[in-house]
């Protein structure tokens, strides 16, 4: 954007040929400006200070010239005239006067006239304080109103969804909500009703606004007509203060913090160009009902008995004081090294933390403990080492035009809500071809220029023959894609310019190297880049800094950097460690004598609970650190340290594409939680072995000055990019080399499939029972129960409707569980979403084996 | 003063609404024309004949046909067929007595500008209307008139009939659009929603009126020039109006275009035959009911456009709503104030708003509720729906539906000012007192 006032040279003065300027020349008040050819007209004007009022119009959505409040007096080369600044685009020789009388007159008419039957709530209104409409009053229309007539009446407020209300008096139906629904999340859920002055937004009968992303209305409301639950009558905009932060989803949605009296009171998204446009989830905007939850921990926590006297075998949790609690832990972990050395020690988890926090306790258990088993995901991602040998692209770049998208990952309106919202804006908006080769239809299938049901175990052939990779063909169909299928897919990606791979698991029930394998495939078309599709908080940070076995900071390895490791942290493990599955299974068998679980909770996330449950009754000493007590905590943790939550901290976060961007604490954590880079760091102390850094700038520092990805994102540099820094910044040819892409092993052969059996995919929802979700007071009923999901096809075969009670059977176990007819679901297959009330099926899964087959029985 | 009769030529027969009525009496003629022509030459004949929109803008048909960008794919002609200006009643008429001539010219307007597919939008109250049109299109596809192949040669094209679901609203062509694409029926802007350009799902559209698409088959069979001798210079052959109110013979009358006037309508006995019971005029709506009042002095204008546009009201419609000396004219004032704000599409503020606003106004006098400010309350909240109240009205709203609520309260006001006051200072006063003169 670039618009600057030219001074006209003075008459009769000789100038040299002028530089042709850029774009488009057009005068606002009798200054001449130039502005970008194509810029909203509404928007150039306020580039040069010249603001117009306005209430319909929203710089992410389309414009509708609605409200009328942005009339300015334009002459276009057919003389002055009143035209909506929100729905003209600059023009050369365009003529706007936003200060005429005639203009003035317009916007004092449409600001009386929206007036007119607007109750004069103020007080009692949410939005008064920070209400376009009341700010507006002050600067336009008359300051008292003629109105004599009695205003229109509705019934207020009524809730249109679990968690916005909706108030029809104060509505100035300005078409934002209405538009978000329809235009940016896709789900057109509330509408305009009857016609005229009585016209309405709302929705229809039994079919409430249950989109995942209402809260964005609440937030683009330009009067107090939608308010949120959660934050209705908490404060008033004045009384809060704010700080810019960012989220610590995958995505690192840009979010303002705003609190009262050291209460979190309200999220809201900020317009970030290269990430979340100002949109958030609803899940993630509401979050901060957990951090001021009654539940939080304040105080370590060690086994005690029920008089509250810490005892080893105590059967509850006790309260105490950190020394103690450090105590017992450094004890533990001298025990641990004297007996059995330090591959006894394991860190699963890690992914709520920040950069900094990774980065500490990457370098606590490499560096000082001395163990390599350390994983931050819990067999439901990608092994770190894919992950960190990705090409990355950007979210910009996957959904600018031209592009092509892969989907290979689970349904992102599920797993990631505003990539969701981007993708389906480059789909709707951009002409961005999106391919989906998932198990079933996603939230983005009706945009997508091709959906392919892959069922799970064929998506590595299937890759692999529309790449052209080397033996693979066409000429056959793969499981239930068909040959023409196949073919019409291979000529998509060969025409593809440029194509974004959303590498991710589709379900926790196949196995990791399946998808590995389509990523094998696609990896070797050199047009072909990535975006990692794993759901879980700042797992790509974790990867990043090292929280996984093998994995060195920086995105480089042990083999590949160890000395380099050994000469800055003194020691690095000698050998690869394990993976949580490798970690659990060691537990199992009694050789895991300490195990943290940095904010993991395997009893509910992995995919074995039975490994799981054995993992934590046989490793002799574990030790939670969550902001929570979760089930695995409550269950084996002999000490639970309390950590500082979101908005408790300082740091930074990494999103999908490696970009960095600065988390910022806002209020102060509850009792005597602490950040989880403190933690770690006074554990090295107390094992004598101190890492050398007392804040988080000096982490980000030390940072900066070791890893071969973050070269120049010290804590300045992050600081000062609210935008966040896209790694690497530079290569620095001193540093070592990071992992490049290779080939990860051969394909495994296709499973079979028997016809009498329905191939398990459990995947992922938006809301759930998880541990942040599940405090949260506005959306913690809001995960379903738990149902086995089929297509209208198999369930005629199966001779059952919705509702009905069968029993799924695998080789390993069978469970009962009701019905769900859904026809996105593909054919011979049973879906099942991961930890819902009254539903767990992963004792059917026998982590190992490519895919699980079960079969339907009615009970 | 009687002229030959184009578009409702075949009124008397009844029977003309079936096919072979229609063909015995020289239907289809013009299409048969039409297909041993070019297109290009049928277009020249509309061209020729000035045949001016008979929808109420009176924008001339074969300029419009010729603003479809040249090698833009599909295209779509749209019929607009929803009339509901109060007092008109033209459309209704041509449907229902003749529907084949309308089909006749819809096929005839998608030969020559090339256009693939003919939406007929009727208004959702004419039921009988509706009828007729359907029964009249499975005719015609039965016969070979419409689809595939027609009349053997290489020209295909198909007509889709839909019904309104009865907004007001939709007469206005974009709102027409947006309701044909299953959306409410609100008006699109424009710019950038010029239908030639970015009309029916975002391609190239024509939309023209029943009446015009009735003009056309005997445009092509007679010949433009023929058309073009009929009528006055900037007014061209017949055209249709509806006159109703306090008159002998309320009706559809065809009339040459631009030299009769309103006297010869209102008062002729060939056409409206005079002041019901020997009433004197009070005023009169010349171009339904958007348009402003004409009064006794404009008796003499000629019914045609630019003369009707320079004495500041319009042709519009094509309804002329007649009031006699005994009429109300607050309640005339209210009645079309009351019908606007209802109708509007509640789209933009200051129609959504202002016009229900000037009808509360309204109400209130009328029950007596009046205030002295409430006369510069009515102009000033006028004046925000439409700046200057002039004549053609500016407008702060999307579609000009808004300003139309303006024109019958700044006619009243002008001319019938006493009657408001009367009615805000006169309490007990409710009835017009009778020969007020």
């Amino acid at each position: 954007m670039s618009i600057d006032a030219t001074e006209s040279d003075a008459e009769g003065v000789e100038v040299a040929e002028p530089e042709p300027e850029p774009g488009v020349a057009f005068t606002v008040n009798g200054v001449e400006y130039r502005a970008e050819p194509g810029r909203n007209l509404i928007d150039a004007c306020e580039d040069v200070g010249a603001y117009i009022p306005r209430f319909c119009y929203h710089p992410r959505m389309k414009p509708v010239g609605m409200c009328r409040m942005c009339l300015v007096e334009v002459d276009t080369g057919r003389g002055m005239g009143l035209q909506p600044s929100c729905m003209l685009t600059v023009s050369e020789g365009m003529v706007v006067d936003t200060e005429s009388e005639v203009t003035k007159k317009a916007q004092d008419g449409v600001l009386e006239l929206l007036l007119i039957n607007h109750p004069l709530d103020c007080p009692v209104c949410d939005k008064g304080g920070e209400c376009p409409l009341q700010d507006q009053t002050m600067s336009y229309g008359p300051g008292e109103s003629r109105f004599v007539e009695e205003k229109r009446h509705y019934e207020k407020p009524i809730p249109i969804s679990d968690t916005v209300y909706l108030d029809r008096e104060r509505c100035i139906l300005c078409d934002r909500c209405t538009r978000f629904a329809k235009e940016v999340a896709g789900d057109p859920l509330i509408h305009f009703m009857d016609r005229g002055n009585q016209t309405q937004v709302n929705t229809f009968p039994d079919d409430p606004f249950s989109s995942y992303f209402s809260g964005n209305t609440v937030q683009i409301c330009p009067v107090g007509a939608l308010t949120a639950k959660p934050y209705r009558f908490k404060a008033r905009p004045w009384d809060l203060n704010e700080i810019e932060t960012t989220y610590p989803n995958p995505m690192g949605d840009r979010v303002t913090i705003q609190s009262s009296r050291n209460e979190v009171l309200r999220y809201l998204g900020v317009d970030s160009d290269a990430v979340n446009w100002s949109w958030l989830a609803d899940r993630d905007r509401f979050s901060f009902e957990a951090t001021m939850h009654d539940e939080r921990l304040t105080t370590p926590l060690v086994r005690g008995d029920g008089l509250g006297n810490a005892s080893a075998d105590g059967a509850e949790l006790v309260a105490t004081t950190w020394s103690a609690a450090l105590a017992r832990v450094v004890e533990a972990l001298e025990d641990a090294n004297n007996n059995a050395g330090p591959s006894s020690v394991a860190v699963i988890g890690g992914a709520r933390l920040t950069n900094e926090a990774q980065y500490a306790w990457a370098r606590l258990a490499k560096g000082v403990i001395g163990t390599d088993n350390v994983d931050a995901q819990l067999a439901d991602g990608l092994p770190g080492d894919v992950v960190a040998s990705l090409p990355r692209t950007t979210i910009g770049d996957a959904c600018a035009p031209g592009s092509t998208v892969v989907l290979l990952s689970g349904d992102p309106k599920e797993e990631l809500g505003t990539l969701y919202l981007r993708l389906r804006h480059a789909c709707v908006e951009d002409g961005v071809k999106l391919i989906e080769l998932t198990p079933n239809e996603t939230g983005l299938t009706r945009y997508a220029s091709q959906s392919i049901r892959v069922r799970p175990g064929d998506i590595g052939a299937v890759a692999a023959a529309i790449t052209g990779a080397e033996g693979a063909n066409l000429d056959k169909a793969i499981g239930a894609v068909t040959v023409k299928e196949l073919e019409a897919l291979a000529a998509a990606v060969s025409g593809s310019e440029r194509i974004t791979v959303i590498a991710g698991r589709t379900s926790m029930a196949d196995h990791a190297a399946l998808t590995v394998e389509a990523i094998n495939a696609f990896a070797a078309l050199d047009n072909t880049a990535f975006l990692p599709g794993l759901r879980r908080g700042n797992i790509n940070g974790a990867v990043d800094m090292g929280l996984s076995p093998e994995l060195l900071p920086g995105r480089t390895s042990l083999g590949a950097a160890g000395a380099w490791y050994r000469e800055h942290w003194g020691q690095v493990p000698g050998q690869a460690g394990l993976d949580t599955t490798g970690i659990l299974g060691a537990a199992a068998t009694g050789r895991i004598a300490v195990l943290f679980l940095l904010g993991a909770d395997p009893l509910t996330d992995f995919p074995d609970p039975e490994l799981a449950r054995q993992a934590l009754d046989r490793a002799d000493v574990v030790i939670a650190i969550d902001p929570f007590i979760n089930a695995s905590a409550a269950a084996a943790a002999d000490v639970v340290l309390p950590a500082a939550a979101f908005g408790e901290v300082d740091g930074s976060h990494t999103n999908l594409e490696g970009r960095i961007s600065p988390i910022r604490q806002k209020v102060t954590p509850p009792g005597t939680a602490r950040p989880d880079w403190m933690i770690a760091a006074e554990l090295a102390m107390r094992l004598g072995k101190d890492m050398g850094f007392v804040s988080v700038e000096e982490i980000a520092d030390e940072i900066a000055a070791v890893s071969p990805l973050h070269a120049e994102a010290d804590a300045a540099a992050i600081d000062a990019a609210p935008d966040g820094l896209v790694m690497p910044l530079t290569e620095d040819p001193s540093r070592p080399t990071r992992f490049a892409w290779s080939d990860l092993g051969a394909p495994d052969e296709p499973a079979s499939y028997d016809s009498y059996s329905y191939r398990l995919v459990v995947d992922r929802t938006m809301y759930d029972m998880g541990t942040q979700t599940a405090h949260c007071q506005s959306i913690d009923q809001l995960a379903p129960d738990g149902v086995v999901r089929i297509n209208s096809h198999e369930a005629s075969r199966l001779g059952i409707g919705g509702g009905a009670r069968v029993r799924l059977s695998s080789k390993r176990a069978s469970v009962e569980c009701n019905v769900s007819v859904d026809d996105r679901i593909a054919r011979g297959t049973a879906a099942v979403a991961h930890n819902h009330p009254g539903l767990d099926v992963r004792s059917l899964i026998e982590m190992g084996d490519p895919v699980t087959d079960v079969r339907i029985e009615t009970v | 003063m009687a002229v030959e009769k184009i578009v409702t030529r075949r009124f008397d027969n009844l029977k003309a609404h079936e096919l072979d009525e229609y063909v015995a009496t020289g239907g289809y003629e013009g299409l048969r024309r039409a297909l041993s022509m070019s297109p290009s030459e049928v277009h020249d004949e509309v061209r020729t004949a000035s045949l001016l929109g008979r929808g109420g803008a009176g924008f001339p048909a074969g300029v419009k046909w010729g603003f479809c960008p040249p090698n833009v794919w599909p295209r779509y002609l749209v019929v607009n067929g929803d009339e509901s200006e109060p007092g008109t009643y033209k459309d209704r008429q041509l449907l229902e007595r003749d529907p084949h001539q309308v089909i006749e010219g819809c096929l005839i307007t998608c030969y020559a500008v090339g256009l693939t597919q003919c939406f007929l939008y009727v208004r959702g109250e004419m039921a009988h209307a509706q009828e007729r049109i359907a029964k009249a299109l499975n005719e015609a596809y039965a016969a070979g008139y419409v689809g595939k192949n027609i009349l053997g040669s290489d020209f295909s094209v198909d007509v889709v009939l839909h019904w309104g679901a009865g907004a007001y609203i939709v007469g206005e062509e974009t709102a027409l659009i947006e309701s044909l694409e299953g959306n409410r029926g609100m008006p699109r802007l424009k710019p950038p929603f010029f239908p030639a350009a970015v009309g029916l799902y975002g391609q190239p559209t024509i939309v023209n009126n029943v009446e015009t698409m009735a003009n056309i088959p005997w445009i092509v069979e007679r010949g433009g020039d023929a058309f073009a001798a009929m009528g006055a210079e900037n007014s061209k052959g017949t055209r249709v109006f509806a006159v109703s109110g306090h008159v002998n013979k309320p009706g559809v009358y065809e009339v040459e275009f631009g030299t009769t006037t309103f006297r010869d309508i209102i008062m002729g006995d060939e056409y409206a035959g005079g002041m019901r019971d020997g009433k004197a005029l009070k005023g009169f709506v010349p171009g339904g009911a958007s348009a402003p009042w004409f009064f006794e002095e404009h008796l003499d204008l000629p019914l045609e456009k630019v003369a009707v546009d320079q004495a500041g009201s319009m042709l519009g419609s094509g309804a002329i709503v007649v009031m006699d000396e005994d009429t109300d004219m607050v309640k005339a004032c209210h009645n079309l104030v009351r019908f606007f704000a209802r109708e509007s599409c509640g789209k933009c503020t200051p129609c959504r708003e202002g016009t229900t606003w000037l009808e509360r106004i309204l109400s209130r006098i009328i029950a007596g509720q009046g205030r002295p400010s409430d006369l510069s309350l009515l102009m000033e909240v006028s004046e925000n729906i439409s700046p200057g109240i002039a004549w053609p009205p500016r407008q702060t709203t999307i579609c000009p539906l808004g300003p139309s609520a303006v024109s019958p309260i700044a006619s009243a006001l002008e001319r019938f000012r006493n009657e408001f006051e009367d009615y805000i200072t006169l309490s007990d006063r409710r009835v017009i007192p009778v020969g007020a003169a």
